[in-house]
């Protein structure tokens, strides 16, 4: 069928799968199903909004559940993080449904979403568990992050001292205060993505760009643990 | 020594990282290939292998889909 050979030999670029085909063609029996019941109307989409919440909520409880040995959270704490999670992403799958494209299996496409509202959720509950006042920059922090053996500081005292000063003459204002939020601070990704208001894509661009920043520079000091190649 | 290399690795960044935004579009193409066949995902989306590699939160919620895809239903 020429259908599925185009879904199989397009690359990562998902604009430009054939979106002009009968999406419902190509979809296993139980996706159609799912599409079916949810883009009809009356009771029966109805039935089948209430079977989704399920499952979501069953995905939902059993990552919270999976992720839970991270979180300093208890039973109902995270019972009511999946609910939230779960009717959150419920409402955006009922209101994507249209760019539900068939390249996976309907459940797939579905979980993912009730997946990145647990990440979600968790990186917002992040601030909501007492807090341990930090000092705004605390450098003494950044060798135990990396592992560094306090007996060995002759080793790394130098390099440690070099990445400061690039972090604060290398890097712009946003770039230094995320690296000091993620990197001194341990404040996970999405924690952070929840107090700036932002989503993970800028926060870890941010990152990346800082990380390059801090490498190239430290490599032009002639940090030698610093290899500058791309290859690993 | 340990703590020199994981700071390397933290410091490395890959020109094939495609970032956040693109591996989590990508993320349930990728999942369904990798449950069968983890390398054939990495060959076939490089740029969102090489992104989880690097992101800590992209590669758990990676996690998180295969294992509920993976969970028995009812
Ligand atoms: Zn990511």
């Amino acid at each position: 069928m020429a259908v599925v050979r185009v879904r199989y030999v397009m690359p990562a670029d998902p604009t430009t799968l054939d979106d002009g085909l009968d999406a419902s063609s190509r979809l296993d029996p139980e996706s159609a199903e799912w599409v079916r019941a949810l883009t009809g109307s009356g009771a029966e989409r109805e039935a089948a909004v209430v079977r989704l919440h399920e499952l979501l909520l069953r995905v939902a409880r059993g990552e919270v559940r999976r992720r839970s040995g991270l979180l300093r959270v208890d039973g109902p704490e995270l019972d009511d993080l999946a609910h939230q999670a779960a009717a959150d992403a419920l409402l955006a799958i009922t209101s994507k449904i249209g760019q539900f494209r068939g390249e996976s299996r309907f459940s797939t496409w579905a979980y993912k979403f009730v997946i990145f509202e647990v990440s979600s959720k968790i990186g917002r509950h992040f601030w909501r568990r007492p807090q341990v006042p930090l000092e705004a920059e605390d450098w003494e922090r950044l060798p135990d992050r990396f592992g560094l053996d306090p007996a060995r500081e002759s080793e790394w005292r130098e390099l440690i001292t070099a990445l400061r000063r690039a972090v604060e003459t290398e890097l712009t204002d946003r770039q230094r205060q995320v690296f000091v939020e993620i990197v001194l601070n341990g404040v996970p990704l999405d924690a952070l993505v929840a107090r700036l208001g932002s989503n993970r894509n800028a926060v870890y661009k941010i990152m990346f760009d800082a990380r390059r920043k801090l490498r190239t520079a430290l490599a032009a000091h002639g940090y030698p643990h610093v290899n500058t190649s791309e290859q690993r | 020594m340990n703590g020199l290399s994981a700071l390397d690795r933290f410091l490395h960044t890959d020109p094939e990282d495609v970032g956040c935004g693109q591996a989590m579009e990508l993320l349930h193409l990728y999942a369904e290939l990798a449950a069968t066949n983890a390398e054939a995902a990495a060959e076939r989306y490089r740029g969102v292998a090489a992104h989880l590699r690097d992101c800590g939160p992209c590669k758990e919620d990676l996690e998180g889909l295969l294992a509920a895809m993976t969970e028995p239903r009812p």
